[in-house]
């Protein structure tokens, strides 16, 4: 690598833009790889594959040996109703390393005296998600039980590659939210992808402990889902 | 991946430009249970000055000193630490992974 391309990368990276620095490992010779990538050449393919899986890692290509190293932007989590147990939620998401933002358009419920330092937006679901990034690196979990809010969520997180969509609510409001958005125009397979209850099966009870089920199955599915 | 990555290259920007030769270590593959994964690095100046890491401690000062041969003669470098390595006596992983590091001067 030269200095001009060590630059460049801390430039990319600077910008927010997701990259790939691959390197030649018999010529040090660098390139850099910004994402999402769209060309059809092996070593972008390697390198798209690496970053969806957030997995630097060395690959051969045409019998040459590349080290794909991958910087990744944050995972993003939105979190719809800025309930109770979306305090610790969102909090321990950004511990873990994820870009959150609560959105709850009920003022009353978006504080920041009850959400310090986090990003808050108050506007509805449909509304607020159509001004973030959705792609799939991004999560969407609801929280609200309200179907006039957590609703239009998932239609918006349904119509994107969001890697996670988890809704909070029992099993009967989860069949009675997929028999709605079945009667919206969704097919099982799409439905499908909304994990209700959202969360691991670990007894959680308090808000917390199910914070911590709901960011194990995110985690989960980040790390281990090959589909994600 | 991980903040620690940026403060690396950028160390290593500075340091560049400051007038500073420096070398670059980043781990490309490993075995078992290595302590640091893929990706993870280590910026050298050439007065030994380093910042990252590639293995928690257990081979740094191998990976250095590759580094400022590097620095000197700017050949790229491949090198390979594990248990099963003959190195291992010397500068050996305790975990017992292996790690696959790759050493490059940057120009």
């Amino acid at each position: 690598m030269d200095r001009k391309t060590l630059a460049k990368a801390i430039d990319a990276r600077k910008s927010g833009a997701g990259l790939v620095i691959a390197t030649r490992l018999d010529t040090a010779e660098t390139r850099l790889i910004t994402l999402p990538v769209t060309s059809p050449d092996p070593l972008d393919r390697a390198a798209d594959e690496a970053a969806r899986r957030d997995a630097s890692q060395r690959v051969e290509i045409d019998g040459v040996s590349w080290f794909l190293n991958v910087f990744n932007e944050p995972p993003r989590l939105y979190v719809v109703g800025a309930v109770h147990i979306a305090q610790p939620l969102s909090h321990m998401a950004a511990m873990a390393g994820f870009s959150v933002v609560v959105i709850d358009p009920r003022t009353a419920f978006a504080t920041g005296e009850r959400f310090p330092g986090l990003h808050l937006v108050t506007a509805w679901p449909d509304e607020a998600l159509a001004d973030l990034p959705l792609d799939r690196r991004t999560a969407v979990v609801t929280l609200t039980h309200d179907p006039k809010l957590d609703d239009p969520a998932l239609v918006a997180a349904l119509g994107a590659p969001c890697f996670f969509i988890g809704a909070l609510g029992s099993r009967k409001t989860h069949a009675a939210r997929c028999a709605r958005l079945k009667a919206q125009g969704f097919s099982d397979a799409a439905i499908e992808r909304i994990r209700g209850p959202v969360g691991l099966a670990i007894g959680a009870i308090s808000p917390a402990e199910i914070a911590v089920s709901i960011m194990a199955e995110l985690i989960a599915t980040l790390r281990q889902d090959p589909s994600a | 991946m991980n903040q620690e990555h940026d403060r690396v290259l950028e160390t290593a920007a500075a340091w560049l430009a400051a007038g500073h030769g420096v070398a670059l270590a980043t781990v490309v593959r490993t075995w078992g249970s290595a302590p640091r994964p893929a990706g993870s690095q280590l910026a050298v100046r050439e007065d030994q000055a380093f910042i990252g890491s590639v293995s928690g401690g257990c081979v740094e000062g191998a990976v250095i000193a590759e580094a400022l041969d590097a620095i000197g003669d700017g050949k790229p470098r491949l090198l390979t630490f594990g248990v099963s390595n003959e190195q291992a006596w010397a500068v050996g992983l305790a975990c017992g992974g292996q790690i696959e590091i790759f050493v490059e001067r940057i120009d």
